[in-house]
């Protein structure tokens, strides 16, 4: 299980290191021994057609699979060589360390400051009431939608377009200062203007946390990603750094998935 | 309505066109139908609404003979003390009689003067104590008192008894009519606004009995069956809907809260009557026991109502919530409880107001007993609105009819009332997501 060498990445650089990871819906298995480092301060994109198992890895990163009925998770997720998947640790504090974004834009339906002001609040990250304003004002400036919405704090975040709504959530994820960002396909429900801000955003988001996102678009994940993992039917295909995978996979999967013959 | 014609130049076959009007003829006929059916529930809810309002609403005013009472201290206070009992146990009906007879000197005999003495209601012994213990200074004093008439003069007043019929099929006499023509000649017979009707509790002369006290009870019973059923319902909910694990207990648990739904109210009360009053030895007809059976009456509505609310707020909500390190209790009461709770307050004032309504498990409890006092807590002695208006209604009296009709008015505001609070809580909580 140490044999961290088998990858191309040193064991310190990784922020999060998968071994023999399988998941289990009831009887059905869904992910296969995947076994899949995260780099530090680098964007991995998960990429596969749909229903590969890209994002139940994804939601084992921090746990998110718990709150599904009947699903079991096996083997080892370490992040900070913590071992997560340990009954012992608990998944709030480990979802305080790794955030999520998800598909759809889902903000409160509450102010704007008090979707980004909940997650320090329930974790008690604020020492008074300016500190609290100063986090929300970061998160925000962070997100890129300062600018968008320092004037009206108060509205609703629902009341917000589709894009200003998904850099909410991006901002309301960073409000709790983690270390990995998980992002399920963010941009899906988003239109090419949108995608491209959040797209920017991810690239500068990447100097402060790693960032693991799922993606449909191969675009998308060779524009914003330094490594990409290629799955297929709850197999871990192909991983490598992403200009390599897109211009000369190994695997013949890979191949066909990247130039369109199946997806 | 036009049937919309194709465009020009479109090429429509025959077959097509006949298909098209066949689908239009049935679309008219689906809608006339609906229209049809609506008309039919407003005739009904007219036809209901009518004809309680013109059999009730003579119960909202009262006749009254305007008679100049003399406050004798020899009949109220002989040793003149002013002690209160003794001005409570004096006979007042002796001075509204004297009033009387002092408008009717000529009226000689037992039998006459019996029938005089008729035209008082039973009450006015209290209405005089009344005004007595309000201002002992009147005893001496000769005052003009508007003295309620007896329910069948009232009816006659009011109409409801035929002169031109033959005496001996009337309640009131031909020498009755004489005197209260000759009282009506002199100005001495009022009609006002009957407060009595809002103010007191049930008597067995329908121009006494009052549907305060029963509202009284029915507010009180409903102030139980809501402190029990709200918290309640809602645990129960929030637990089977987002922390009960899903397996064959629970399961069997869902169906007999649906079950549950459906019993028959009476049985509750049967419940109630093994339970609450011969195990626990808690009191009879009092409004405790009441709203305890009437919550659990209410509970399968009220939890099966906020599991469909909880089960209807968008999952994104609770993952985002989840995915920021909100622990699962912060998720239900931070963010799926707001969000239920129009679903849980619709729930809740729907149960609520089928528990106003019901009567049939409070008869099981005792809540049917004839009580005259304004009930002052939640273990005296009451009845409840529908209650009160069910014993009205099997009264022989000819004015309970008025007062039993008047009783639905005023259990049928409450409800409307209760749902216009439904309405106002639910936009008052609406959010969008």
């Amino acid at each position: 299980m140490a044999d961290g060498e088998r990858f191309d990445m040193s064991a310190t650089k990784a922020k999060v290191v998968a071994r023999d990871v399988s998941v289990f819906y009831g009887e059905k298995q869904a992910l296969f021994d995947v076994d899949l480092e995260i780099g530090r301060n680098e964007v991995t994109a998960l990429i596969g057609p749909s229903g590969c198992g890209k994002s139940t890895f994804l939601r084992c990163l921090n746990r998110m699979n718990d709150v599904i009925d009947g699903c079991r998770v096996v083997g080892s997720v370490k992040v900070d060589g913590t071992e997560i998947l340990d009954d012992g640790i608990d998944a709030v504090q480990l979802r305080r360390r790794v955030g999520m974004v998800f598909q759809k834009p889902n903000p409160f339906p509450k102010s704007i400051y008090d979707n980004i002001a909940y997650g320090p609040r329930i974790h008690g990250l604020s020492r008074d009431k300016d500190d609290l304003d100063e986090m929300v004002q970061s998160s925000l400036e962070k997100a890129g939608l300062w600018g968008e919405v320092k004037e009206r704090l108060q509205q609703p975040g629902t009341g917000l377009s589709g894009g200003q709504q998904q850099r909410l959530c991006i901002a309301r994820a960073i409000a709790v200062r983690p270390d990995v960002i998980l992002m399920d396909e963010p941009c899906s429900a988003l239109d090419p203007i949108a995608t491209a801000k959040i797209e920017e955003l991810i690239d500068e988001l990447r100097e402060s946390f790693s960032i693991v996102i799922v993606t449909h678009s191969m675009q998308q994940a060779a524009r914003v990603s330094q490594r990409t993992a290629f799955f297929h039917l709850g197999v871990l295909v192909e991983v490598g750094e992403t200009e390599r995978i897109f211009t000369n996979p190994v695997d013949e999967r890979t191949q066909g998935y990247i130039t369109g013959r199946f997806g | 309505m036009d049937e919309p014609v194709a465009p020009r130049g479109l090429q429509v076959t025959d077959a097509e066109a006949a298909h098209v009007r066949r689908r239009y003829r049935s679309e008219r006929r689906f809608r006339l139908l609906g229209a049809g059916a609506i008309v039919m529930a407003l005739t009904m809810l007219a036809l209901l609404v009518t004809s309680i309002v013109s059999t009730g609403w003579s119960a909202f005013y009262q006749h009254s003979l305007k008679l100049e009472v003399y406050f004798d201290p020899a009949v109220i206070d002989p040793d003149g003390k002013r002690d209160p009992d003794t001005l409570r146990s004096a006979n007042y009906t002796s001075l509204a009689r004297a009033a009387l007879k002092a408008e009717f000197p000529e009226v000689e005999g037992r039998r006459d003067i019996r029938a005089l003495n008729g035209l008082l209601s039973n009450g006015v012994d209290i209405q005089l104590l009344k005004m007595v213990q309000a201002d002992p200074e009147i005893i001496g004093q000769r005052l003009p008192v508007e003295l309620i008439a007896s329910d069948d003069v009232d009816s006659f007043l009011k109409g409801f008894i035929d002169r031109d019929e033959q005496e001996s099929n009337r309640r009131v006499k031909d020498n009755e009519i004489a005197w209260l023509d000759a009282l009506e000649a002199k100005d001495a017979v009022v009609a006002k606004f009957d407060a009595l009707f809002w103010t007191s509790g049930d008597s067995r002369e329908p121009e006494l009995a009052g549907f305060w006290g029963a509202m009284v009870g029915s507010f009180l019973t409903l102030l139980v069956t809501l402190g029990l059923s709200f918290p309640i319902g809602i645990l129960a909910a929030v637990y089977l809907e987002e922390f009960a694990p899903r397996n064959k207990f629970t399961d069997i648990i869902e169906v007999n809260i649906n079950n549950l739904a459906a019993v028959p109210s009476i049985v509750f009360g049967l419940l109630g009557l093994a339970v609450f009053l011969n195990f626990f030895g808690l009191p009879r007809s009092a409004p405790l026991v009441g709203g305890m059976v009437l919550a659990l009456m209410t509970l399968p509505t009220i939890i099966i109502a906020s599991r469909a609310a909880l089960k209807a707020v968008p999952p994104s909500i609770r993952e985002a919530a989840l995915g920021i390190g909100a622990s699962k209790l912060q998720v239900v009461t931070h963010h799926v409880l707001p969000l239920a709770m129009p679903g849980v307050l619709t729930g809740t004032i729907i149960g609520m107001a089928q528990a106003l309504g019901e009567t049939a498990p409070l008869l099981m409890i005792g809540m049917v007993a004839f009580i005259v006092d304004v009930p002052g807590g939640i273990t005296d002695p009451a009845t409840v609105m529908p209650v009160q208006i069910y014993l009205w209604a099997d009264s022989p009296e000819r004015a309970f009819v008025a007062r039993t009709s008047a009783g639905i008015m005023a259990l049928l505001g409450f409800l409307v009332l209760m749902n216009a609070l439904a309405v106002l809580l639910r936009k008052r909580f609406e959010r969008r997501w």
